[in-house]
Formats: structure tokens, sequence, C-alpha cells
């Protein structure tokens, strides 16, 4: 009986994420230009979110340097594409590759010499600075003035992933669906049961059998890799790239501040949380320009996190499921009462 | 009759303390031995050093004829001894179901074959019921099932407790012994840390002794409470039977 309640609430939310995305794509087809662009970067942060979510929320990993392989991404992309004319999917999966190799070694070693938790994450901040000084003064790669896409045609071309901004928000569309889907299978997969185990307690899990050093740094590379493809498309979407943006420790934050809001190890908890948090962010900087007070997009964003953190500790997800179910359960009640009544 | 572990001269010296000094014992397949021992003597190291949570200064553990003292704890629970631990350590945010999924995840990667074992492993020891709950909303008595129901899903030859009994009420120990005599009955060997004297008496087959980290005596639990070095070593000298 338990296992027919949970393929019904399985339904049910494969449901209700189709349902929502299904709106999206309505969006898509019938919002302004503006509109469109933020949405754009909300749904690409969705996806970012989705693998840093993957890393912290489920594989129990903190990384507060994922700008290191979104920069890896994005960099692969413009290089292949730029100096050689070579379709960006070629670039998207190179720069995976390079990733997750990255992200390997990175965990590797740190794990190797048990640098573990909040030292690991400062490891994390340090490779991303370090990569960001290197690409700066690398020459070959543009340097600080970093690289620039021709200007788009303005017709769409899916094998060099070129188009106009609506070509970009279901391109972005789509690679949020799937982090959405792709956290929700995981989860349920032979992995998700192990990540999620040593995440709540490591040595627990290897007293059950679970080899959690080969099972961290395969979420770290896994993370990584799907990290840079979300950064080879923020790249094309912006048409240029450089260190200091790319790379730096803004997009490090911009990365975690979607799953953090939105509810860490959920799978719509970074959609959410970027939803609310992204458009805020660009509200706020607008106003801030117009009252001549730069910077009120960044007091914003701290005051949400401060916000979040104080009231709603497991984010803004988690929270909505509580209050539905908070609805539901006396609604179940009273028409149990009503059988009950009734007989 | 078959050892299934052979643990031989086993030592393990903590700066300034030898916790187990040449400890030798065996375990018998398809027995429950327990491990006693006053305050200090040593149990859970001993333990440790089986499970392969901690590393012996000298001496050997030897599992089906392979050596383990070396082996990390996710591979000695691979080869097929599982463990729990004193102060239970459920998986918080995972479901009762779920907690007991991990353990079977040591031999399968099949999802649906992990399930099946976990309420397998659930129902060995009671908890099928509450397979859907959170860890949190389990009583003292449930988290302690758990932890056998997570072991038990390991499909384990050997299965060590870790002061299984402790906190729990007499009703509720009584509970515990009935599942480990149906666990030893379907061939499941087991060696159990114990305080308890009452429950020991009740569950095993064998007793061994530690008193400051040396093994004093060994044998059915009838001779060994009446071994005078055991009663020396929980009264304290100068009593006599």
């Amino acid at each position: 009986m338990q296992r027919t309640s949970d393929q019904a609430s399985d339904t049910k939310r494969w449901g209700a994420g189709a349902l929502v995305f299904a709106a999206l794509a309505m969006v898509g087809g019938m919002s302004n230009a503006y509109v469109i662009s933020l949405l754009t970067i909300v749904l690409l942060f969705t996806f970012l979110g989705q693998s840093w979510n993957l890393m912290l929320g489920i594989g129990g990993q903190l990384s507060i340097g994922h700008a290191l392989f979104v920069g890896i991404g994005a960099y692969a992309v413009a290089i292949l594409n730029i100096k050689y004319g070579v379709t960006p999917w070629i670039g998207l999966l190179l720069g995976a590759v390079i990733a997750g190799f990255v992200g390997a070694v990175l965990a590797w070693l740190s794990f190797r010499f048990e640098v573990r938790g909040i030292y690991f994450a400062l490891l994390t901040i340090a490779a991303a600075e370090f990569a960001r000084i290197m690409f700066g003064g690398w020459d070959y790669v543009g340097g600080m003035q970093g690289l620039f896409y021709q200007a788009p045609s303005g017709t769409m071309d899916l094998g060099m992933l070129r188009g106009d901004a609506r070509f970009y928000y279901f391109v972005a569309l789509a690679l949020a669906a799937i982090g959405v889907a792709g956290t929700e299978l995981i989860s349920r997969s032979y992995w998700g049961y192990v990540w999620r185990a040593m995440r709540d307690d490591d040595e627990a899990a290897r007293a059950l059998g679970v080899r959690t050093f080969r099972h961290k740094v395969l979420v770290v590379s896994i993370s990584a890799a799907t990290a840079a493809i979300g950064g080879g498309v923020l790249g094309l979407v912006q048409g240029a790239i450089f260190p200091d943006s790319i790379m730096g420790m803004a997009i490090s934050v911009d990365v975690l501040i979607g799953p953090v809001v939105g509810g860490l190890g959920t799978a719509f908890g970074p959609l959410v949380g970027s939803m609310a948090a992204i458009p805020l962010h660009h509200a706020m900087g607008a106003l801030g320009d117009s009252l001549g007070l730069p910077g009120l997009n960044s007091v914003a964003y701290g005051a949400v996190l401060i916000l979040v953190v104080w009231f709603l500790p497991d984010g803004i997800w988690p929270a909505i499921v509580r209050l539905y179910g908070a609805i539901q359960l006396p609604a179940r009640g009273r028409i149990s009462q009503l059988r009950k009544a009734e007989e | 009759m078959t050892a299934l572990l052979e643990v031989k001269n086993l030592t393990k010296a903590f700066v300034g303390l030898v916790a187990v000094n040449d400890v030798s014992f065996s375990l018998q397949a398809g027995r429950i031995t327990a491990l006693i021992g006053p305050n200090g003597a040593g149990k859970t190291t001993c333990f440790n050093l089986v499970a392969g949570a901690l590393r012996p200064t000298a001496g050997q553990v030897l599992f089906e004829g392979c050596s383990l003292e070396r082996e990390p704890p996710e591979a000695v629970c691979r080869m097929g001894i599982a463990r729990t631990f004193q102060i239970v350590r459920p998986m918080k945010d995972m479901s009762v179901l779920e907690n007991a999924m991990v353990g079977a995840f040591s031999w399968t990667t099949n999802v649906k074959e992990a399930r099946d074992k976990a309420y397998e492993s659930l129902e060995n020891v009671g908890l099928a019921g509450k397979a859907n709950a959170r860890t949190d909303q389990l009583t003292l008595p449930d988290r302690k099932m758990l932890e056998m129901a997570k072991a038990l899903s390991t499909r384990p030859k050997l299965l060590l407790l870790d002061e299984v009994m402790a906190g729990l009420r007499p009703t509720e120990a009584a509970g515990v012994v009935g599942v480990l005599h149906r666990l030893a009955e379907s061939g499941l060997t087991i060696l159990l840390v114990e305080h308890v004297m009452r429950i020991v008496m009740e569950v095993a087959s064998t007793v061994v002794v530690l008193h400051h980290g040396v093994k004093i005596a060994e044998g059915k639990p009838s001779e060994v409470v009446a071994d005078p070095a055991v009663l020396e070593s929980y009264l304290g000298a100068g009593f006599h039977a």
C-alpha cells in the first residue's frame, strides 16, 4: 500500500514539473524582449544551481568556487568557436570533460589528504581565483580583454547554437528542465541513495559498505562537468566572456543563491530560488541606478539570503510543500470523517 | 565446528594506554557470542578493531581465513561483516526505508532490489510498518532496530552489535532478544558487546570477558559467571561467591 502511494506522488511530481515547464514555454512565446532575457538568465542559473545542488544538497560537498567550472565551460566553447569555427556542441562536450577532470583531480587531491568540509570549500575558492588570474594573464585567450562572439545574424542555427534571444530562452528552458528532471532521477538512483547517505553521515555510510572516497570524487566531477555546460551556454548568451565576470566570485555566489534560497537538495528548489532572487537582483540594480545608489542589488541579495536563512532555513520550496501538506491533511481528515458519518 | 572469525593476539595501544592486550578468541558460525567486561575493559576498542574502524598495533583478525586488520570499514562490510553503532546514527534526511536501502547498495546497484531487501530487513526487526516515517519520528528502541535493519541489508555473514540494548526498558530489550534469536536461527553469526548481564545470559552461547584489555575468561554464560576472576573484575577483590 505504501508503494502505490509512492507511485501516486511520483506521478503527481512529474505532472507538476511538466505543467511548470509547459507554462514557461508559453511565457517564452508571448513575452517581450526584456522578460525573455531576464528569464533566460534565471533558467540558466536554475541549471547551474542544480549542478551546485547535486554536489552539496545531495553529495554533501560544499563548493564556493563553482565559477572555475563555469569558466572552463565558457572558455572551451568560446575558444573553439571563435578561433576555429568549431560548433559549440563540441565545445560544450569538451568543456564538460575538462571541467569533470579538473573537478575530479581537485577532489581526489583534497580528500586524499583529508582536506574536507569548509577547508575543501576554501580550496575551491582558491582554485577558481587561480584560474581567473591565469586566464586574465593569458594572451591567447584574450587576457583581461576577453573573447567576443560574432554578433548573431538573427537566423536560427541549431547546429552552431546561434539565434535570437528567444532561441536562447528555449535553450535555457531545455537545460533547466534537464536539470530539474536529472536531479529528480539521480536522487532516486543508486548514486542518489549512497550520496545522500554519505552527506548525512560519512562514517555510518562507510560502515554500510559505501566507498565514500570514490563517490565524493565522482559527485564533484559530475557537478563540475554540468556546471561547464551551463557556463558554455552562459557565454554564448552574453556574447562575450571576461575572466573577471565568468570566473569571478560573483558567479560562484550567483550559482549557489538559487538552491540556498529555493531549497537545498530538492529538484525544484533551484528553479524557485532563481525565480525569486535573480529578478529581484535586476530590479534592485535598476532601482539603484535610477536613485543613484549603486550596489543596491547586492544589498538586496544579502537581505534575501539573511531573511531566508533566518525564517525558512530549508528554503522556499520545502516551505511551500509543507504549506500544501498542511492544507491537504485537514481536508483529507474531513473527507474521512464524512465517510464515517455516512456509514 | 568452523570458526567464522578468528581474533589472534590482538593488541591496540593508544598513547600511554594498552586498550586491548593480546586478546584471542574465535566466533563459531551461526552462534551468538557476547563480549563483556566492566567499563573501560576494551570491549568497544576490540569491536572497532574487528569492524575496521581502528587499526591494531599487533595481532590478526581473520574472517573466513582472510586477514582484514588493514582493511577500511567499507571493505570489511563488503566482505560480509556489518556493524551497528553504540549511539544510533540514522541518516537524518532520509526516510526509514531509505536508511535501510543504503546497506543493500553494498551488493547491488539496482534500486528495486535494494528496496525489496530493505523491506525484508525492516520486517525482520519489526519496523516494516514505519517504512515511510522520518527517522526523527522513531522512538529509541525503534532507532536501535533501524540500526540493525541497516546492517542486515548488507547481507552480512557476521553481525557486530555495539550495546544494542543500552538505554532500553526490560520489555523493549526482550523484543530485541527475540529478534536476535530469530536471526541466529536463520544462520547469522552475531557478536555483541553488552553491558546488561541478564540479556547476555539469555542470548549468548559463548561469552568472552575482558578486563583492563586482557581476556580473563571465555566459555558458556553459566560457567563464566561462576568464574572467580570474572566476579572479582565486576565486584572487586575480596568478593567470594
